[in-house]
């Protein structure tokens, strides 16, 4: 054999051959035949029959031939045969390929998320050494408390790490420009981008090896800061900018895409990256051990996995344990954990990933089963043609292979579909995303999700077209072929067959209702909670103080200094068209919205009770008029003042919650306690007011301390207004404040409702999308059930007549028919609930105000499904009763 | 009709197909309707071949080598395709064959009855 045999024309020369081959050998049989006296005709019978089926030989003799080409060729003919096939009956093909478009395509949507955000590695060189390095207070059930200066030397020189590297994200105002601008701001140690391992594309990045104690003057700044503010200024480096009236240089511009790896979507969205020794001014304190800054990333040495790196840091922990007993007091049990960095950036997100992911390859699932149903009952119809085929000499493994691989181009098709709309509609899909899923700008159609697309369209294919091809094997030909007319072929098994996957798909439907269902009751009841505050009319608009690195050069440094400040704001605020009430607090106190989560907690000692154990409780800086303004009532002792300034004692008001937790059985007025160990004097508590579920939507019994804006500052500051103000509103702030000070941003304007609104908003996608995946497979499993009955009913024709024409009354008539479905849906229901009862026990923690077994929901859940069944069975069922006795006897 | 009733036929074994076939073509070359015939004579009608076996084999046989083929002319003057032994076949053929004799004489003695082995 030579690879000339692999060529087309070469094998249809063969096929010809073979083929006058075999005739040659019947004209002779016959030609023998006649010699011995038949008649021609009978001869011509004789022979044939003699020799059996001609396609069948002519067939098994080129399996002999051997070789990939004939595989290869095979396939085509099927694939061709297929597309055929399915030209023909458009219906059938129109409403497969849709359905395997929804699920391919949304299937492979969803993937495209988690392999973005999941799957990829982070963009930087052997992204498998990064970590994120939490510190914990296990004794105080504490996590990820802080590092200090100490602590950082200490894991720098202990050898597990390439680099260590503390990070402290903040905003500062960016000055000397037509208008101040407000950038986020990473302030990072001089090795931070030798740490990730990342080039600028122009100039340089930092020395790592530069050991200035504050800052250096340097910073880098991001691709998108250079082009938006700089115009993409070749000559941008050495440039002077003023950020907080402090001086940086420009050394470095980082290329577009470069992200700095956070837990936060501002962090993520740093624009500069100015470079800071960690021991040196403004950080007074930096040599002790209690003076934390927010954390740090660091690169394990190549070589050592994270788990080796644990054990090597945990003994150094340990040893620093006993070393500084008086720092690590043994209650408070202080441990160092290494995160991957990977873990540490996408967050939460994981699990209701995963679960979304979950969910859309249980519709796919569902509408492989109804196709495979579709395709059952084509298969029946088809029988008579399989029968004829095989007569003619089809192998019946030819012809299962011929059945598969239609469906494996049905699926491919629809496939292909899915993933058209897909890339068509990518940028309008991936604004539904929420905007606090990280790593969205690494989302692509790549040729791995393209792969995956391809892949699970072949699985789908073969899932659904195994049944129906499986059915070849059991045709019972002669039969077939001796029933007169189209009668059905459809076997008993294959009834079973098909019940079978109603069954399931109403089981898989089931299980997502329930979860969708458990999700929507979550989310309602979350939005229908009291608040404990009146976000109805309350405008917030965000600046912010500068804050610059030499405390000599701070306008406002202390309470008293700033006072002036604030008043003058308020009494302008106070002015502005349609406003009712106005107050200043800091960023913290803004309810629901906590970009710089760090700040807001406070390490607070209770007189009395030691200090080696701060409890860390929320708190914010306000004005008098917080509680009055978002309408939080109080419960004991009085507000805040505008008397409880720095010539007065420390006062705190503290929410019912921190006075259950910390003074269960006491008055906690005229306690005592300090919002930091290192805070020079007591602050008093003099009041208590309500719960309110200003730190998060779920819960209001989050303990939260407030301490006057008066006596102790805050630089990221909050403006609230109450009354009608106009849409403006921000560009008159603006025009206010900035007439105060015109080096001062103001930014982010945005109603109350919207942050409450904004605060569900991944909750809101998630309930969303298994919402449309559950409604999406309850209409797959109707259609499904409607199928099905619908079938059973076109096949009991007859059989209905004779009864019909016996005198059974259409009401029994009905209820046969009926009972059928509704078997079918109670099985599956039953199957389901069990199902749906394994998988919502994952869902807890993601749920509110309903048990993940809650049997309402179960139980309305099951009975919509009865439901639809019944409408599903009840068109068929009609159309069963419209049957004429006469013209169904007579068939 | 010289054929017999289908229960009286054997079915052959596979690879004994092979060898029969290469045994025929021993003395000329030959098409496949004339290898049925000089089977079934060649068996006193015992042996059936079936065209669903045969054509497979011949198949199989040239792409082994063991036979060739050529264009030639029937009796009656049609074209039809002959096929021949080659040399190969004719090593093949001769090793199975011993191999086929060795077989039979162990079957043979295996089934001889008891009582003619004892004498």
């Amino acid at each position: 054999m030579s690879i000339l045999d692999w060529l087309p024309w070469m094998r249809e020369r063969r096929t010809r051959e073979l083929a006058d081959e075999l005739l040659a050998h019947l004209e002779m049989a016959e030609a023998d035949l006649v010699a011995r006296g038949e008649s021609p005709r009978d001869a011509a019978a004789h022979a044939r029959r003699e020799f059996g089926n001609v396609g069948l030989v002519q067939e098994i003799s080129r399996d002999h031939w051997g070789g990939g080409a004939m595989w290869i060729e095979r396939l085509g003919q099927d694939v061709r045969f297929a597309l055929r096939m399915l030209r023909k009956a458009p219906g059938f093909t129109a409403v497969a390929v849709l359905t395997i478009a929804l699920g391919v395509g949304a299937t492979t949507a969803i993937f495209s998320v988690v392999n973005a955000t999941l799957l990829h590695p982070l963009p930087y060189p052997h992204p498998e050494q990064l970590v994120r390095i939490e510190d914990d207070l296990l004794g105080v059930g504490a996590q990820d408390v802080g590092m200090s200066t100490p602590e950082w030397w200490d894991l720098e020189r202990s050898g597990v790490f390439d680099y260590v590297s503390p990070g402290w994200f903040d905003d500062n105002n960016l000055t000397g420009l037509s208008r101040a601008q407000r950038v986020g701001l990473l302030i990072v140690a001089p090795n931070y981008f030798a740490l990730l391992g990342v080039k600028p594309q122009l100039g340089v990045t930092f020395d790592p090896a530069d050991r200035t104690g504050g800052f250096n003057g340097q910073a880098v700044i991001s691709d998108g800061l250079w082009k938006r503010v700089f115009g993409s200024d070749p000559k941008i480096l050495g440039r002077v900018v003023q950020l907080d009236s402090d001086s940086y240089r420009i050394v470095g511009v980082m290329p577009p895409g470069f992200q700095a790896p956070g837990r936060t979507k501002e962090e993520r969205s740093t624009e500069v990256w100015p470079a800071f020794g960690y021991a040196g001014p403004p950080l007074t304190t930096y040599e002790r051990r209690s003076q934390h800054f927010p954390g740090a990333i660091a690169r394990i040495k190549s070589g050592l996995t994270i788990a080796q790196a644990q054990t090597r840091v945990d003994a150094l922990v340990r040893s620093l344990r006993a070393q500084y007993p008086a720092d690590y007091p043994p209650q408070s049990e202080w441990t160092i954990r290494l995160v991957p960095l990977k873990d540490n950036v996408v967050g939460d997100t994981r699990q209701s990933l995963l679960f979304l992911l979950g969910a859309v390859a249980l519709v796919l699932l569902i509408g492989c089963t109804n196709i495979a149903n579709l395709l059952l009952s084509r298969a029946s119809a088809r029988g008579r043609e399989m029968a004829v085929r095989q007569a003619l000499g089809g192998a019946a493994s030819r012809l299962t292979r011929q059945l598969l691989t239609e469906s494996v181009v049905l699926s491919m098709l629809g496939g292909a579909a899915g993933v058209a709309v897909l890339l068509g509609a990518k940028s309008s899909l991936v604004r539904l995303l929420p905007a606090s899923l990280p790593r969205v700008n690494d989302i692509t159609i790549s040729w791995g999700v393209l792969l995956f697309a391809f892949g699970i369209s072949v699985v789908a294919g073969a899932l659904f077209g195994v049944a129906p091809a499986l059915q070849i094997r059991r045709l019972d030909v002669t039969r077939v072929l001796k029933q007169e007319g189209r009668g059905s072929t459809a076997s008993g098994e294959q009834a079973r067959t098909r019940r079978v996957l109603v069954v399931a798909e109403f089981a898989l439907s089931l299980v997502l209702m329930v979860a969708a269902a458990l999700l929507v009751r979550s989310f309602w009841d979350l939005i229908h909670s009291p608040l404990g505050f009146d976000p109805r009319g309350v405008t917030v608009i965000r600046t912010r103080l500068p804050y610059p690195n030499d405390p000599a050069e701070d306008l406002y440094p202390t309470a008293a200094a700033e006072a002036p400040f604030v008043r003058e704001v308020l009494r302008r605020m106070r002015a502005l068209p349609g406003v009712e009430e106005a107050e200043l607090g800091s960023s913290s106190s803004i309810p629901l919205d906590h970009p710089e989560q760090d700040q807001n907690v406070f390490r607070v000692v209770f007189e009395g009770r030691g200090s080696e154990q701060p409890s860390f409780v929320n708190g914010a800086e306000v004005g008098s008029e917080y509680f009055h303004l978002l309408r939080v009532p109080l419960l004991r002792g009085r507000l805040l003042t505008e008397f409880d300034n720095d010539k007065a004692p420390l006062v705190v008001v503290i929410n019912d919650a921190m006075a259950r937790k910390y003074w269960s059985n006491e008055d906690p007025l005229g306690k005592r306690l300090k919002v930091s160990p290192l805070a020079p004097s007591w602050s008093t508590v003099v009041g208590v007011v309500a719960d309110a579920r200003t730190e998060s939507l779920e819960s209001a019994r989050v303990p939260v301390l407030y301490m006057s804006l008066y006596q102790r500052s805050a630089k990221h500051l909050a403006i609230y207004l109450r009354g009608r103000v106009g849409a403006t509103i921000d560009e008159q702030v603006r025009e206010q404040v900035q007439s105060i000070n015109s080096a001062l941003p103001v930014f982010a304007a945005a109603t109350l409702e919207h942050n409450v609104a904004a605060s569900l908003d991944a909750r809101r996608f998630a309930m969303e999308m298994i919402a449309f995946f559950a409604l999406t497979a309850l209409l797959l499993a109707g259609l499904g059930i409607y199928g099905v009955i619908s079938y059973m009913v076109s096949e009991r024709t007859h059989e209905i007549g004779v009864r019909l024409a016996l005198g059974a009354r259409q009401a029994d008539i009905l209820r046969m028919v009926l009972r059928q479905g509704l078997m079918l849906a109670i099985v599956g229901g039953a199957v389901g609930l069990i199902g749906a009862a394994a998988v919502t026990h994952t869902m807890s923690s993601v749920l509110y105000g309903v048990s993940a077994t809650d049997p309402l929901t179960f139980g309305a859940v099951a009975g919509t499904l009865i439901v639809i069944a019944l409408v599903a069975c009840y068109i068929p069922a009609r159309r069963a009763l419209r049957i004429d006795p006469m013209s169904a006897l007579r068939y | 009709m010289a054929n017999k009733p289908p229960t009286s036929r054997i079915e052959l074994l596979q690879g004994t197909l092979d060898l029969i076939v290469l045994q025929k073509l021993r003395w000329g070359p030959c098409h496949g309707y004339g290898l049925v015939q000089l089977i079934r004579a060649g068996s006193n009608n015992v042996l059936q071949v079936e065209t669903g076996s045969l054509y497979p084999a011949l198949q199989r046989l040239v792409r082994q080598g063991a036979i060739s083929t050529e264009w030639g002319t029937s009796d009656t003057g049609r074209r039809v395709r002959m096929y021949r032994l080659t040399p190969k076949g004719r090593a093949r053929l001769a090793a199975e064959r011993s191999k086929w004799d060795q077989l039979t004489d162990a079957i043979a003695g295996l089934m001889r009855p008891p009582e003619e082995s004892e004498a």
